[in-house]
């Protein structure tokens, strides 16, 4: 409504934009980091169809095609490397993406506010401890002689696990650890998507004797679910843009079976082999997946269910 | 009648066992959450014999403050406590300044181009140039190893650019910009005396999140910075905790064993120095960046 009427008001074009110079000023500094720190960049791809040379620049470098991409799938590594994030990346989203949205539901369901609070406070704090601290606090419990899981295990009678070293627990350490860290921030958001259902619609399902489970999915579970899928395209939107930088912590010489993935790759052969071209090759590859990605999700659910980004 | 009697009152026990079991769920979820938290900060206090010996604690065993008096001798710490609080101030400055007066722009829907504006922001969240490109790219600006190549590529957050604008679009009433203009205020008056003041939620929750992030990042500064004596704590406590990397930032194996042995008496120590401060503030500000992330989301 508000907006008809400014349009008219102002009208469209150049008179318009003058009279909002002001604005144009206030957005004039994020605009400028916008276009250096991230379509420049973006410019910076090119070099992943070139040979590279510092010296030469992006411009005077000499172009090489396709050769760094066929380069890394010739590599003996690649599809390791490549099904290693695939997987990590899809079970990430499977198993931590319902998670906050269960812990919410039950959350809300609680009648006792303060309880509820405080539960609330509780589930943030891990979200402001950092992913050093994180993996350091995970070491340090699971060390196979001195932390208390593997003594727990060894008095059950069983041989100490290492986990931080073993290939097969790489990812369930990396997505419970997430788990851990995120529920509840994760959580805010359909937390505050249920406060505002009306008490109205439990208070007649109650009449016509719903119980509390049947009402948990069927009032607050349906309510919640556009805000749900949103969030679960914008998950998808993200889905292979996996945090390195715990997959790199949590990498030891021993795991990189399952632990080296696309992201950790670049950055061990592009910053610390300075191999430019090559390892932007491979990270462009992970975008252009990544974009596909969400781009097919944003049809399939515009079509589902008429919620879309785009 | 006594039938649908009957029937409430199974549904009574009903509600009352599954709130039972929410109930010891949660607490159960909170001891999961809050116990490694715990552990390392009693662990900080005791005897590192008997933490090593791998003991389940609930409170500290031969309390001593020996841990924290080794820290306190132990420089390069203090070194990188001071670079991330310079980091922190910094990057957060710098981030407001970029963020606020952007996303007060975008909010209002007579600036011409806001859709195509917030488009390419929002591009930006899905597709990137990557490490590679933006390590050039800062090695091309000369801002390498200096503070600004920590500070400058994560100056805005996308997504708290979007939350920060959908608090303006849903607080800033636009009455009140019409009262204004008929005062005869500009748009500049107007954000730096009438929304600014109007609007410290928003801003308290952009400083916690922009300095949460910076007090925990470690990536960037490791990629960005080259002097050992400018890295910030999360480097710091990583080449000490985990001993992996000790040998190839020192050098010296004697030196390399020595680090070694004292990371295992400080490691909890410094875990616990380097998570209080943000774990100690945030319940202080949590009304607000709940509310900021709720109206954030709800229109993002």
């Amino acid at each position: 409504m508000n907006a008809q009427i400014h349009r008219k008001q102002y009208g469209r074009g150049i008179k318009s934009i003058l009279r909002s110079w002001q604005l144009y000023v206030l957005l004039l500094p994020a605009l400028v980091w916008l276009i250096v720190f991230c379509y420049r960049p973006m410019y910076g791809l090119i070099i992943a169809f070139k040979d590279f040379r510092i010296r030469q620049g992006i411009l005077a470098s000499p172009w090489a095609g396709l050769k760094h991409f066929k380069q890394f799938f010739s590599t003996y590594n690649a599809k390791n490397i490549i099904l290693n994030t695939v997987i990590l990346s899809v079970e990430n989203l499977l198993i931590s993406f319902p998670i906050p949205v269960i812990f919410a539901l039950l959350l809300n369901s609680v009648e006792n506010g303060r309880m509820r609070k405080t539960v609330q406070t509780i589930s943030y704090a891990p979200y402001f401890v950092s992913t050093v601290v994180i993996v350091s606090i995970m070491q340090t419990i699971l060390a196979p002689s001195t932390g208390f899981v593997n003594l727990f295990l060894q008095r059950m009678g069983s041989s100490p696990i290492l986990f931080t070293s073993m290939p097969q627990y790489f990812r369930p350490l990396y997505i419970i650890s997430g788990i851990w860290q995120s529920m509840g921030f994760n959580a805010i958001i359909y937390l505050s998507a249920l406060t505002s259902i009306s008490p109205e619609y439990h208070e007649a399902a109650k009449i016509d004797g719903a119980s509390k489970l049947q009402r948990l999915y069927h009032i607050d579970f349906k309510l919640i679910l556009p805000t749900v899928v949103i969030m679960f395209i914008l998950a998808i939107g993200k889905l292979m843009t996996l945090g390195y930088e715990k997959a790199y912590l949590l990498q030891s010489g021993m795991n990189l079976a399952t632990s080296e993935i696309i992201s950790t790759y670049v950055y061990k052969t592009g910053l610390m082999n300075a191999q430019y071209s090559f390892s932007t090759a491979v990270s462009l590859f992970n975008s252009l997946i990544n974009f596909i990605l969400l781009m097919i999700t944003n049809i399939i659910t515009k079509k589902i269910s008429d919620i879309s980004l785009f | 009648m006594a039938k649908e009697l009957a029937h409430h009152i199974k549904q009574d026990r009903s509600s009352a066992i599954f709130n039972a079991f929410v109930i010891c769920f949660l607490l159960l979820l909170c001891l999961v959450i809050l116990y490694p938290l715990w552990y390392v900060l009693i662990a900080s206090f005791s005897d590192p014999m008997y933490v090593n010996s791998g003991r389940f604690l609930l409170y500290p065993i031969h309390a001593s403050l020996d841990g924290y008096q080794k820290i306190i001798s132990y420089s390069p710490l203090w070194m990188g406590y001071l670079n991330t609080i310079y980091y922190t101030v910094v990057g957060t400055a710098v981030a407001l300044v970029l963020t606020i007066p952007a996303a007060y722009a975008l909010s209002r829907d007579d600036m011409p181009g806001r859709r195509g504006i917030m488009f390419l922001f929002s591009f930006t969240m899905f597709f990137s140039g990557g490490i590679i490109p933006m390590f050039l790219l800062i090695k091309q600006l000369k801002i390498y190893d200096t503070v600004w190549a920590v500070v400058l590529p994560v100056g805005i957050s996308v997504w708290n650019l979007i939350v920060c604008r959908s608090f303006f679009e849903s607080n800033i009433p636009k009455e009140l910009l019409e009262a204004a203009r008929l005062d005869g205020t500009n748009d500049f008056g107007f954000f730096f005396r009438i929304v600014l003041p109007l609007s410290p939620t928003i801003i308290t929750v952009m400083i916690l999140f922009y300095a949460t992030a910076q007090w925990n990042s470690f990536m960037n500064p490791l990629m960005y910075l080259q002097d050992i004596k400018k890295m910030p704590l999360q480097v710091i406590l990583r080449n000490l905790v985990l001993a992996a990397q000790i040998s190839n930032m020192v050098g010296d194996a004697n030196e390399a064993a020595e680090l070694a042995k004292m990371a295992e008496q400080l490691k909890y120590g410094i875990i616990t120095v380097s998570a209080l401060p943000l774990l100690l503030i945030y319940p202080f500000l949590q009304n607000y960046f709940v509310k900021g992330v709720s109206v954030g989301a709800v229109k993002g």
